[in-house]
């Protein structure tokens, strides 16, 4: 909504300057977002008449004469067409300065010597979108009652302010300009004057002349009407096409600019028909039939749904009740009675419509939002006043008013104390009664304790105690309200394990030099082709989006390597070689049909995505990520989680991952992630030449199996006895099942195991590889060597039986 | 004798003072005072002097060798410093060259803020509370006091993934979660981070982003709770000098609402681009629950009162580590996000 300053103090007095009005606007919550001057920098230019005009040879120009003050004479050559003599027209005098820092001086244009310049609408700074089509070529003529002499910025109005403002979507109301002076002078403690339709009408009986019924009741709820007969369609004053400018409208004639005006003024739409185009002289409010079709005010045909409310006379559609008017009734130049539709349509049903076809206007953004119903013939006498004014013509007598479903005035009961409490205030009763009163809430019973009152009909969002005290504070002003801490204790808040859990992982990853990214959730289907998945696959299940920005966000994500991805291609192309980050996020799973109560399993996911190698410096060289580094990671946030139950199962049958270099990860028996090196063919379909180190893991199973607790075994307090075993097995042993063996074999004197060589080749035979192990024996006394080397022996003795196992020679 | 002795102590002396190792050292030592050195064998003639003559020459001969002990152990303990010194000279490092390098790894600055806040309101008493993204339309409009139709859903463009289901366009419906789950005990204090989706794409909007909504309902909470409590959270994440305004505003599941403004973080209220030279930024937007809020989640508006909040995650991370463009955010550029 935009509004002329010069308009509001119309009908309140307005003392302070447009951006201090602004301001206080803003703080009582009606968001005045800029403030703009409607003089775009002219000055010294005034009315002036043109006297004569002669062509100057071999040019388009002319060369003029005009006065300023009928004494005068100035020379001044003018390219415009126009020009003509006995014209007023908008005069730059020598000095004077328009809009884009243009000087005007003494010149000479093709030898000829020229003072000054004549000017154009557009040339005064007008918005070339909002100039009337009368102005659009050639200088602008003025009218001819015009005061020579006069400023053009007095004439056009260009002494104002735009206040545009950015308003919430309850106080539709200030889609009037009426109601914004209201609100101002409920801020200012100022009366508002409201404007008196007053007009000369004939003895005629608009009923006698006009037949409006109303047969959807439920979603017109009242129709009215007035007529206007004998007029001249012209261009409308510049006083009135100056406040439309103002409220970005272009002027198009006197008949639609003041149905424009009148629904800026009183936020009431209105709209004006040829009466002679109206088939029997009848309106019938009705909804459409099946099929049905209307050719719009833009000319546009457009289809109908049956529950779309029309506005139709004897024979067919005129208009989408609300939206916009049809074609086929429209106001032309030739047109010299006019029939002024006010009425008030069900909100939700003009919203419907509108979203339907595709047409939000001016009308249907009020409609929507509900306007006021007490004002709808009003607004029809308003406009058939300045119909007058501005083309003549005589309004028929009486009015149509069909007023089916009666609007019954909104009373809301407040009781007093209650404002305070709410608010953490201590605001006086007589000034909640004050402020309430001003606003047009008027207090219909009063108890002493609690107050009755009945809100106006512009405010459709005040229903229940708690809008009022909204209004209380607002007006009262917000900054009034102190700071104060709730009553009654509270210790801190905790986090739940899970939640502690997921902050941990987090934490541990950016310590161990990985860092966090963080994708949309939305995917590109085709994923799940780059990705191999199987035709079965619960990853192929994945929440499409009804109405996507673009297929690549189409979907939501059902694995978090999609993201990772990306990621790691985005930095590959800004030659961030060296990667190594994580992803702690949400996938969604589709597990049956959406429903409220049954909605997709969002699984909280890690990924982690490694190419290239660890810093390089001077004193180092990276390391190679690899499918150990990767592990490593892995490895080291179960010791962080305090999993100790872990396996790694080799990974042969997931399509992301190289059948020989990925695992599965095991906690506690359950399957809780994947990692490894991500499988060519994928590499291929993502574009990645270099190798790429994966991991997916269930954050879900890793929170519900980890634990932050922390217990300490006590240190030994006698040395620990150390022995190598170094065995020779087939290449196909899993390390993991050594050890496994080693641990089972070795009584509780066997403290640990680890690995410290593998080895293959050399003097090891084809097809064996040699895994060393360090054995560490522990007790709480001091082992002997007999003790010692009979462990050793027993668990070479398993597996050599169940490994085939040989010592390393 | 006597004179032996005394030649003996200024051999000793002379070659002790030319010392300049330890392995020398050791061996004048060996030489002189060792079980066949030179004083020790001097002194197996002791045997041979008369009944007088021997307590002088021992007596002398004791003088002897605490000298040469003395010089000893003061030219020992020169040549320790002295080899001391030489060897640190020789181990110098140029300690301007870079130190070796640990991966830096870092926490997306979403994820910062995050934490930040909920150290904050964890502090003040709040749990975290989460969600589902995918969410119906019940939990995310109607049971907010949006019901379908309602004009207000037009402040956000949703994206629906069936009439019923759509994905969340703000945290507030866990509003309802919460208060359900609570089941009528109070308080009800929890925060809730999270992602949420919206229709919008362009150099300020990004069709995901964060937000954390918080709620308090409990008996007797006031608006002025609502700004004493966010006027403490903005003041530990901004600054103690840090000041906050409420502003009139409209949210269909508060009232009455209000749109809170920071004091400028860049220019502390004087006026500078980043606030439009107005020396406030917007922050959030809260309210009173609306009573038809409250109802939805099983709460007596005639017996509670509450107040809700949501913080835009990416604005306060914009604003705190000066963050210009908001792309950045999900680019995942690593030059950027290695600066966190």
């Amino acid at each position: 909504m935009q509004v002329s300053y010069n308009w509001l103090k119309e009908y309140v007095d307005i003392e302070l300057t447009a951006d201090q009005l602004a301001e206080v606007m803003t703080r009582a919550g009606v968001a005045v977002e800029h403030v703009i001057p409607t003089n775009k920098g002219v000055s010294g230019v005034i009315a002036a008449l043109v006297l004569d005009k002669t062509p100057v040879p071999d040019t388009h120009l002319n060369l003029c004469h005009v006065t300023t003050d009928g004494e005068n004479n100035i020379q001044v050559v003018c390219g415009a067409p126009n020009v003509a003599a006995g014209q007023k027209i908008p005069f730059a005098t020598v000095g004077a300065e328009l809009p884009g820092g243009v000087k005007i001086k003494k010149a000479k244009l093709r030898g000829v010597e020229s003072n000054g310049m004549i000017c154009s609408a557009k040339e005064l700074g007008i918005d070339p979108e909002q100039i009337p089509p009368e102005q659009k070529d050639g200088i602008l003529v003025l009218p001819e009652d015009t005061v020579l002499g006069t400023p053009i910025t007095e004439i056009l109005g260009l002494d104002d302010y735009i206040l545009e403002l950015d308003l919430t979507p309850n106080r539709s109301d200030c889609l009037s300009v009426l109601n914004i002076a209201k609100e101002i002078g409920a801020l200012l403690g100022k009366e508002v004057r409201l404007p008196q339709p007053e007009f000369t009408a004939d003895n005629d009986d608009i009923n006698n002349l006009m037949n409006v019924s109303i047969e959807a009741p439920e979603l017109c709820h009242r129709y009215a009407g007035k007529m206007i007969r004998g007029i001249k369609v012209q261009p409308s004053p510049f006083w009135l096409q100056h406040r439309l400018q103002c409220a970005g409208m272009r002027p198009i004639n006197n008949i639609v600019d003041v149905t424009n005006y009148v629904m800026m003024e009183y936020g009431q739409p209105l709209h004006a028909f040829d009466y002679h185009e109206l088939a029997d002289h009848k309106i019938n409010v009705r909804t459409a039939a099946a099929d049905e079709k209307i050719v719009t005010l833009d000319s546009q045909e457009r289809q109908l749904k049956d529950d779309m409310l029309l506005i139709c006379d004897g024979a067919r559609a005129v208009a989408v009740a609300g939206v916009m008017g049809g074609e086929n009734t429209e106001v032309t130049d030739a047109t010299v009675d006019v029939f002024i539709e006010s009425a008030y349509f069900q909100p939700t049903s003009v919203r419907r419509t509108s979203t339907r076809l595709g047409l939000r206007s001016e009308a249907s953004i009020r409609f929507e939002k509900g306007i006021n119903m007490e004002t709808v013939l009003t607004a029809a006498e308003r406009a058939a006043q300045l119909m007058q004014m501005t083309g003549g013509g005589v309004v028929v007598g009486g009015a149509v008013d069909n007023y089916p479903t009666k609007h019954e005035a909104v009373t809301i009961e407040l009781q007093l104390a209650k404002v305070n409490a709410l608010l953490g205030t201590d605001i006086s009763d007589e000034k909640i009664k004050e402020i309430l009163t001003s606003l047009n809430f008027n207090i219909v019973s009063d108890n002493g304790a609690a107050i009755v009152v009945e809100v106006p009909g512009y405010r459709p969002d005040c229903s229940i105690p708690e809008d009022l005290i909204e209004e209380v504070a607002r007006v009262y002003g917000y900054d009034t309200i102190p700071q104060t801490l709730p009553y009654g204790t509270s210790g801190r808040g905790t986090l739940t394990p899970a939640q502690k859990l997921r902050d941990v992982l987090i934490n541990k990853l950016a310590g161990l030099g990985l860092c966090e990214v963080m994708n949309y959730s939305f995917i590109n289907k085709n994923n799940d082709e780059k990705l191999g998945y199987p035709a079965d696959d619960i990853r192929r299940n994945s929440v499409p989006i009804l109405n996507p920005l673009s297929e690549e966000q189409g979907h939501m994500r059902t694995s978090i390597v999609p993201g990772l991805m990306k990621t790691v291609l985005f930095n590959h192309n800004h030659r961030n070689d060296d990667i190594a980050i994580f992803e702690l996020g949400k996938i969604y799973l589709l597990e049956g049909e959406l429903k409220p109560d049954t909605l997709a399993n969002e699984k909280w996911t890690l990924g982690i995505a490694m190419k290239g190698k660890s810093l390089t410096t001077w004193k180092q060289s990276g390391i190679n990520y690899d499918f150990f580094y990767l592990k490593g990671v892995i490895e080291e946030l179960m010791e962080e989680l305090k999993i100790a139950d872990v396996d790694y199962v080799p990974c042969k049958d997931n399509s992301i991952y190289h059948p020989g270099r990925a695992a599965y990860l095991y906690v506690n028996g359950q399957k809780a992630g994947v990692f490894g090196e991500l499988h060519p063919t994928i590499a291929d379909n993502y574009g990645v030449e270099d190798r790429v180190y994966l991991a997916e893991t269930d954050v879900d199973v890793l929170v519900e199996v980890g634990s932050t607790n922390i217990q300490v075994k006590p240190l030994p307090k006698f040395p620990a006895s150390t022995r190598d075993m170094a065995v020779v097995v087939a290449e196909t042993v899993a390390a993991s099942d050594l050890e496994k063996a080693i641990r089972g074999a070795g009584s509780e004197l066997l403290d640990d195991v680890k690995i410290f060589d593998v080895y293959q080749g050399g003097q090891i035979a084809e097809g064996h590889k040699s895994i060393a192990f360090a054995l560490t024996f522990q007790a709480d006394r001091t082992l002997t060597v007999e003790e010692v080397s009979a462990e050793y022996d027993k668990i070479f003795a398993v597996l050599e039986e169940k490994f085939n196992a040989t010592v390393r020679a | 004798m006597r004179d032996e002795l005394i030649k003996i102590k200024e051999a000793a002396v002379q070659a002790l003072e030319e010392a300049t190792s330890m392995d020398y050292l050791n061996e004048q030592k060996v030489r002189f005072l060792g079980k066949k050195g030179e004083l020790t064998t001097i002194l197996k003639g002791m045997g041979k002097l008369s009944a007088e003559e021997r307590p002088v020459v021992g007596q002398l001969a004791n003088e002897v060798r605490d000298e040469i002990n003395q010089v000893l152990d003061r030219k020992m303990a020169e040549v320790k410093t002295a080899l001391q010194e030489a060897k640190l000279a020789s181990e110098t490092l140029d300690v301007t060259l870079p130190g070796r390098a640990v991966n830096h790894g870092t926490k997306h600055p979403i994820t910062k803020v995050i934490d930040e806040a909920k150290q904050i309101f964890l502090g003040l008493g709040f749990e975290v509370a989460e969600g589902p993204e995918i969410e119906s339309d019940y939990y995310n409009f109607e049971a907010l006091n949006l019901p379908k139709d309602h004009p207000a859903r037009d402040m956000q463009d949703t994206f629906y993934i069936n009439p019923e289901i759509v994905l969340r366009t703000q945290t507030s419906g866990v509003q309802v979660h919460s208060m359900e789950e609570k089941q009528g005990a109070l308080p009800v204090k929890v925060i809730c981070p999270g992602k949420v989706y919206r229709k919008d794409d362009d150099a300020t909007h990004s069709p995901m982003f964060h937000q954390i909504e918080g709620l308090l309902v409990d008996k007797n909470i006031r608006m002025s709770d609502l700004n004493g409590l966010l006027l403490s959270f903005c003041q530990e994440m901004f600054g103690k000098d840090t000041k906050i305004r409420m502003r009139p505003s409209y949210f269909p599941f508060t009232e009455p609402s209000v749109e809170i403004d920071i004091s400028c973080c860049m220019c502390h209220g004087e006026g500078c681009r980043m606030c439009s030279n107005t020396g406030w930024l917007e922050i959030l937007g809260a309210g009173m629950v609306h009573p038809n809020v409250l109802r939805a989640g099983g709460y007596d508006p005639e017996e509670v009162s509450g107040f809700a909040f949501g913080l835009g995650v990416e604005r306060i991370a914009m604003l705190k580590y000066g963050i210009n463009d908001l792309r950045l955010m999900y680019e995942n550029d690593l030059r950027f996000l290695r600066q966190f």
